[in-house]
């Protein structure tokens, strides 16, 4: 080839000098455990939800939502959503408003009709105990499974304490029937009215392969408090359920509440709504140390329910109770003044906590219980074998969502037990902390606040208290999202690599790194919103 | 009840890219075919800016010029670390020259264009601070005076960073360079010297002057694509932050650039005719500390204790580009 003047060498490309020799450390992408998902009882893979919600692609969402979680509309408004507490967009602004964008979706499921896919039979046949939300959640699970399940439930509807215990101006019943008909349709059986009154005897039976225990706990704890005939002292459960069924009771004008946790707020709540003119909830302890959410108390406040903080009922006459006034002592506990006061009321509603009703399990072999409540090892089965059990009637904490979450886990371990492994969970990923996050690429944004019903209506009706969002700002909200320790496919490493070293692999593909040109100065880390990428060192 | 309002708002608004966007709406840089002007394999230090933007800036102006693009290149890191001869990173028409002389030979192959019939073809220039703001400004003036057909950009590390971080006149006050090191009573740069090429610019009274930053893209792509199609002499003046001669980390670069932007050291704005049209406003103001902090070339403003006086002296300066841009919100244009 004949060259121009004084030039003796081919000219090429910078292609040919390998950069990536230069490195000694390279990035690496990886997912952290966003703090939602770490903090959801449910196990719910929040931000992936989340993530399509932000598309707009609803059906996507809820499918992938109710991979862990098949009541995403009843838990979007019953749940006290961990998830929001745990949520890094809190230290920027507010939290995203899980629940609410949850809800929407449980909602358009519903609106939609969407329904659950058929499995492959396994021809295995799985007894669940209760149809609260653990026992729902394990039916599914184990249908998703392939697993045959019928539901023993003794009462007359199902739903558990989502039915019987809270009210409906909090969780509307058709929200409820629709959830449950759902997985209904996946093939579970529920008999109703079918109360298992010895395990033993159905045992025997070896119809079952295996069996799930989820009966809650139903019964009303009580207090001793000296009462004449004439008085009237009722227990919050049966003061809901009554309300359920259609059959209110006689409170009168005047109603007195005694207990402090999320049962005593909505008995009252629910007597303001029969027509009682003053509800006062008596509570021995502070309003800090009630066991009830603070915007529980908030919104009864706003319907008009009095509190009367460190005092204990010490007698109950027909329309006067005594009340003592308590003080903390140094650790917090309450003790009596000896100070008295008399209070006028036409009734007395005890919400006071409830226990487990283990008498059905007595002959059980194996079968430990401690504290009133049933044992189980971490894979939810209790001493023997092939019986597991969740939800209210172990030891944990007692929330709708947490017995979804023992009802899934539960399922997971039945399934490999029936096929006799051991259910492996998979690794767990790092924390995606805060300080992970380059937060400069997020726009301000603060939360949507959902629609409240005024204040009159609530003191009147059932009709629910809040409502949901729209879809104009359920998309909004979704897309607060800063998809924490996820990659959101938002091009900046792609863009900030002063060397072209990362290749981008197209819509849901994510990013590769060519690693013969990356000088590994750690500019795509440093500028990755969402802390989806790592340096490690080289090994040389 | 009170629903936000918020016009625009997505996931990551200001990222480089957002799959929630029309195509057509999303930045050069995001896209896959984007032309990678300066490709890999060139020998930029770990983390250079001058790299970064000048790929931001010649792949923007590829795409604003239809691919009939012409760049001519002044010595300078820019040149030294794309093209040792027999190797090149670009991938573009480009034409090196020499350290001063840039301004005249773009203007030189624009009249070329223009008296060839090819006024589609769009030629623009670049150099370094050291070849802008020194030992080219003459070249440069001249094409600003002349109203040349040319967009000349400037990528601003504020030293000769080629030959070892000699000073230039767009050297910040107190900055250790080689030829003002930091030793004596007042170490580094002195204070109240070197000059501002974007306002020299708009003395010229040219269609278009643009300041612009690597942490910024969006921006920067704005100012570069609205710049292209323009006739007459046109300028952009971007921060590139320069790991090297700033003792700044490499992966910190894009930051040092944010803080530049976010404490108004480095303020941005355009000016159409000599006056200043518009202006970003700083979205979250920082004090200079937290740029000045992550810089080794100021580091003796904060040991063996805190120059309380000379700090106070660079916050007035970014005190002043506030009020003279109007940086904050509420505040004039
Ligand atoms: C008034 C009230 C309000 C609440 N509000 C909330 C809230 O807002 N958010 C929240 O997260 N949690 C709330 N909780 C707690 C929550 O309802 C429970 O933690 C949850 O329902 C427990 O689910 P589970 O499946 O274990 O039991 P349950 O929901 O109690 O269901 C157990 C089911 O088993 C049936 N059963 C019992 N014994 C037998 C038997 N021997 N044979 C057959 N069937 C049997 C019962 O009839 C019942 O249907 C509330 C509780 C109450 C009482
Ligand atoms: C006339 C002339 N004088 C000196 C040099 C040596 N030289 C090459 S690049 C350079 C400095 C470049 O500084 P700047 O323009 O700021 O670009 P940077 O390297 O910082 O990107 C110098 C002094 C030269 N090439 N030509
Ligand atoms: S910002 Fe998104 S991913 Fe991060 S914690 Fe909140 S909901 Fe989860
Ligand atoms: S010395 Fe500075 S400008 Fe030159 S290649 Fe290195 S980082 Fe880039
Ligand atoms: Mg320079």
């Amino acid at each position: 080839m004949t060259k121009p003047f004084a030039i003796t060498l081919d000219v090429g490309s910078s292609l040919a000098n390998k950069t990536g020799s230069w490195r000694t450390e390279r990035p690496v992408y990886l997912d952290r455990m966003p703090p939602c998902n770490h903090a959801c009882p449910a196990g719910e893979n929040i931000q992936a939800w989340l993530f399509h919600a932000e598309g707009g692609d609803y059906f996507e969402a809820w499918k992938s939502l109710v991979e862990n979680n098949p009541l995403p509309a009843i838990m979007g408004r019953a749940c006290y959503h961990p998830c929001e507490s745990g949520c890094n967009r809190a230290q920027l602004d507010q939290p995203v408003n899980i629940h609410a964008v949850e809800r929407f979706l449980g909602d358009e499921a519903i609106r939609q009709g969407w329904q659950f896919d058929a499995v492959a039979p396994t021809g295995k046949h799985v007894l669940v105990v209760g149809s609260g939300p653990s026992g729902l959640s394990a039916a599914y699970h184990l249908s998703r499974l392939g697993h045959k399940v019928t539901i023993y439930e003794a009462g007359p509807a199902p739903g558990g304490m989502m039915r019987f215990g809270i009210p409906k101006y909090r969780l509307p019943r058709e929200v409820l029937d629709a959830e449950i008909a759902r997985i209904a349709n996946m093939g579970v059986e529920i008999r109703l009215n079918t109360r298992v009154d010895d395990l033993t005897e159905v045992l025997e039976r070896k119809e079952f392969d295996a069996v799930f225990l989820a009966v809650g706990a139903h019964l009303s704890k009580r207090a001793y408090i000296p009462a004449g005939d004439a008085s009237k002292i009722l227990d919050a459960l049966g003061v809901l359920r009554s309300v359920d069924g259609g059959q209110p009771p006689e409170l009168g004008r005047r109603v007195l509440v005694y207990g402090g946790g999320n049962t005593a707020l909505d008995v009252a709540r629910t007597a303001k709504r029969l027509g009682a003119t003053e509800t006062l909830i008596v509570y021995r302890r502070t309003r800090e140390k009630m066991p009830a959410h603070d915007f529980e108390v908030q919104e009864a406040m706003e319907e008009g329910i009095q509190f009367k903080w460190l005092s204990t009922i010490k007698q109950a006459g027909e329309s006067t109770f005594t009340v003592e006034k308590m003080r903390l002592d140094e650790k917090g506990f309450p003790q009596p003044t000896g100070e008295f006061e008399t209070i006028e009321a036409d009734s007395l509603v005890l919400a006071l906590g409830q226990d487990v009703d283990l008498s059905f399990l007595q002959r059980v072999p194996g079968l430990e219980m401690a504290d009133g409540v049933v044992k189980v090892n971490d894979r939810m089965m209790t001493g023997h074998a092939g019986v597991f059990a969740g939800g209210d009637m172990v030891p944990a904490e007692r929330t709708v969502t947490v017995a979804v979450g023992h009802g899934k886990k539960a399922a997971r371990n039945i399934d490999a037990w029936l096929r006799g492994v051991s259910y492996q969970p998979a690794p767990k990923h790092a924390l995606a902390e805060f300080n992970k996050l380059n937060t400069w690429y997020y726009s301000d944004a603060p939360l949507t606040v959902q629609p409240v019903l005024d204040a009159v209506r609530r003191q009147t009706t059932f009709d629910e208290v809040v409502s949901g969002l729209d879809e104009s700002n359920a998309l909004f909200e979704a897309r607060r999202c800063l998809s924490c320790g996820n990659c959101f496919e938002c091009d900046n490493c792609y863009g900030v690599c002063p060397d072209n070293a990362v290749i981008k692999l197209g819509p849901g593909n994510r990013f590769r790194f060519n690693y013969d040109y990356c000088k590994g100065c750690g500019m795509c880390v440093a500028e990755c919103p969402c802390g989806a990428i790592e340096m490690v060192p080289e090994t040389i | 009840m009170p629903f936000h309002q918020i016009k625009f708002y997505q996931t990551g608004t200001f990222t480089i890219g957002n799959r929630l966007l029309e195509a057509s709406d999303r930045s050069v840089q995001s896209d896959v075919h984007r032309s990678n002007a300066l490709n890999s394999g060139h020998r930029a230090c770990q983390g250079c800016g001058e790299a970064l933007g000048a790929r931001y800036a010649v792949d923007a102006a590829i795409r604003a010029a239809q691919g009939n693009l012409v760049a001519v290149n002044a010595t300078g890191c820019l040149e030294v670390f794309s093209t040792p001869y027999p190797e090149t990173s670009w991938q573009v028409a480009w034409m090196h020259s020499l350290f001063g002389n840039t301004a005249a030979v773009a203007s030189g192959v624009a009249a070329a264009m223009k008296a060839q019939g090819r006024p589609q073809v769009r030629v623009i220039a670049q150099g370094g601070d050291g070849g802008t703001a020194d030992i080219g400004l003459g070249c440069l003036s001249g094409m600003f005076e002349r109203n040349d057909d040319v967009l000349y950009i400037c990528y601003d590390n504020e030293a000769y960073m080629n030959t070892g971080v000699q000073r230039s006149g767009t050297t910040p006050a107190a900055a250790r360079t080689a030829t003002t090191p930091s030793v004596g009573p007042k170490p580094g740069n002195v204070f109240g010297q070197g000059k501002s090429v974007p306002l020299i610019a708009m003395a010229h009274q040219i269609p278009y002057v643009a300041t612009a930053s690597v942490a910024n893209l969006h921006d920067l792509e704005y100012k570069v694509e609205k710049a292209v199609p323009m006739h007459g002499a046109r300028y952009i003046h971007i921060h590139v932050p320069c790991p090297l001669g700033w003792g700044s980390e490499p992966h910190d670069t894009i930051k040092v650039a944010r803080m530049a932007v976010e404490s108004a050291l480095f303020p941005l704005f355009e000016a159409e005719y000599g006056e200043v049209s518009d202006r970003t406003i700083l979205r979250k103001r920082h004090p200079v500390d937290d740029y000045l902090k992550l810089q080794k070339r100021f580091a003796h403003l904060f040991r063996p204790q805190r120059d309380e006086e000379r700090i106070a002296a660079i916050q007035a300066i970014a005190d002043r580009n506030v009020r003279r841009f109007g940086l904050e919100n509420g505040a004039a244009s």
